[in-house]
């Protein structure tokens, strides 16, 4: 009789705990979910981090996905708010037209071979014609997957409508490509600015150096914005966070991780 | 509750989870093939089993590299695996002393939980750079680079299931030959191999299946490039890959092909082991 009665108190126990959890979760109306874009991801998190420092209730959680995953969250309501690391489809925009986007960040493509190399210069013409041949015994070519928004900024701003070889190798991310030419000595291929590091050498293009100055001013043509997605006009929690991403502290961390100010 | 009650109740229980299960499988296929359907509508079926150019920036959608490059390295691995395997089987059935099989067996066996990543790491960062050194060019990202690693991760498969069939068998076959005059050598290769078949085709067609469906360990060493692969050294890509690398920036139509390309899968996977029942059944004649 005694071990069921302390039985009975461990349920109560337990369920209780249980109802206390839930309700901590249906009081935190200050809740939102930032996904998609691999690129963007890291700043979201360091974003969020220095948001949730200031005003401890929010509960902010962020996701990665891809870019097209977040375009699409932000339309479904899965997301309040999308990332992606490119500008939104003319197809996106007639399936869900009050997508609303803002610029939070720019960032560069560097195109990025071994260090072993000597300051190499490529104009935008030879880059795309490396990229269109292919890897061959001058080059191994490292390319991104179809529908990376990275690989969509230096099809639409270097290849100029010419076709990427598909003799080349694919990986799935900027770590990836960037380890893959580290570690190759004829490598070359193409990863956003906030990854570059000494493990690699950004060639410079019409002798334009990729860096954060060159972007801004648009002296450097390889670059894109960063860009959170909502659906129609940001509102509450959505609305002052994207604020505070575009604050002068929230561009100082931007700069901070690589990517390039929005605010001049 | 009497114990009949019990009884029939227990029966109901485990019928009721069968059921679920086979629920779960159509509940899968039925979303893969929904999730295909744009795909088959816009772009066809056939065009897509046959075509050669993998652009969806450009609308071409063919997967044909991609299925050659799944079977070219699922070939190959096992064509690396099954020796070393059955070598390792007959090692461990017959030959070892207690000590080497307690040894062995365990090592191989630990193979199989080592997760797939891992094998892609050590893939990627030791053995591709071996392969571009030998090889001369290009970074060794592979068919070669990934058949090795994808004939380390099937080893433990055929060779347990290949073990445990030659140790199964009734003892009066080795001691049948064995009176007859046989070496333990003809024992082993005349005898408990051939009466083994069975197990060993199941277990290579276990290991087939997995080295299909692998897919983590092949992105980080196959390279990914959908061309037909002209030679051992020569980038590809597998079914599986494709999907894995794409499909977190893969729109519209574009998603809807990688579905259509689980569906090829699905139905490769299905033949495997309808031809695995097959060898079984075959087999127990």
């Amino acid at each position: 009789m005694k071990k069921k009665r302390r039985t009975m108190a461990m349920v109560v126990a337990a369920l209780s705990c249980g109802a206390m959890l839930l309700s901590g979760c249906a009081n935190g109306t200050d809740a939102l979910t930032i996904g998609g874009s691999s690129t963007v991801q890291p700043l979201s998190e360091v974003w969020a981090e220095a948001f949730i420092a200031d005003s401890p209730d929010a509960d902010i959680s962020v996701q990665g996905g891809g870019s097209s995953a977040g375009v699409k969250g932000a339309a479904d309501g899965i997301l309040d708010i999308g990332a992606a690391s490119r500008e939104i489809k003319s197809q996106e925009t007639s399936d869900f037209p009050d997508l609303v986007v803002y610029h939070v960040a720019a960032d560069g493509v560097a195109v990025v071979v071994h260090p072993s190399n000597g300051t190499v210069d490529f104009t935008l013409a030879e880059m795309a014609d490396i990229f269109a041949a292919g890897s061959n015994d001058e080059w191994t070519v490292i390319n991104r997957e179809e529908g990376s928004g990275t690989r969509d900024v230096f099809e639409d701003i270097v290849m100029g409508g010419a076709r990427m070889a598909a003799d080349a190798e694919f990986l799935p991310s900027n770590g990836a490509v960037k380890q893959k030419v580290a570690s190759t000595e004829n490598a070359i291929g193409y990863i956003s600015l906030g990854y570059v590091d000494t493990s690699v050498k950004a060639v410079t293009v019409d002798g334009v150096e990729c860096n954060d100055g060159n972007v801004v001013n648009g002296s450097y043509p390889v670059m894109r914005y960063l860009n959170y997605i909502t659906n129609g006009e940001a509102d509450g929690l959505a609305s002052s966070f994207i604020e505070f991403a575009l604050s002068p502290a929230g561009q100082e961390m931007a700069a901070d991780e690589g990517y390039v100010r929005v605010d001049g | 509750m009497s114990r009949y009650t019990i009884d029939r109740l227990s029966s109901r229980i485990v019928f009721a989870f069968g059921v679920i299960s086979f629920v779960i499988l159509i509940l899968i296929a039925g979303f893969i093939f929904r999730e295909s359907l744009p795909a088959l509508r816009n772009v066809g079926l056939f065009n897509i089993l046959f075509g050669t150019e993998w652009y969806p920036r450009y609308d071409e959608y063919g997967i044909l590299t991609m299925v050659v490059g799944s079977v070219m390295v699922t070939a190959i691995s096992l064509a690396i695996a099954l020796p070393l395997s059955l070598g390792t089987a007959v090692l461990l059935a017959e030959v070892a002393s207690p000590r080497v099989r307690g040894c062995v067996r365990p090592a191989i066996e630990l193979l199989v939980g080592i997760p797939s990543v891992v094998f892609g790491l050590v893939g990627m960062v030791a053995l591709a750079p071996l392969i571009a050194e030998l090889g001369g060019s290009g970074s060794g990202s592979s068919v070669l680079a990934a058949s090795i690693v994808l004939a380390v991760m099937v080893l433990p498969t055929i060779t347990s299931i290949s073990e445990d069939s030659i140790r199964a068998l009734p003892r009066t076959y080795r001691e049948g030959a064995l009176a007859l005059g046989a070496t333990h050598w003809q024992t082993i290769w005349r005898v408990m191999v051939p009466a083994a078949r069975r197990g060993i085709t199941a277990g290579t067609i276990l290991g087939t299946g997995r080295a299909i469906g692998e897919t983590m360990a092949m992105v980080m060493v196959i390279g990914n490039a959908p061309i037909f692969p002209d030679g051992l050294l020569s980038p590809a890509r597998t079914l599986t890959g494709s999907i894995a690398v794409e499909i977190a920036a893969a729109s519209g139509t574009h998603q809807s092909v990688l579905f259509v390309t689980g569906l090829v899968l699905f139905v490769m996977v299905m033949i495997i082991n309808s031809a695995s029942l097959l060898a079984y059944k075959k087999g127990a004649h």
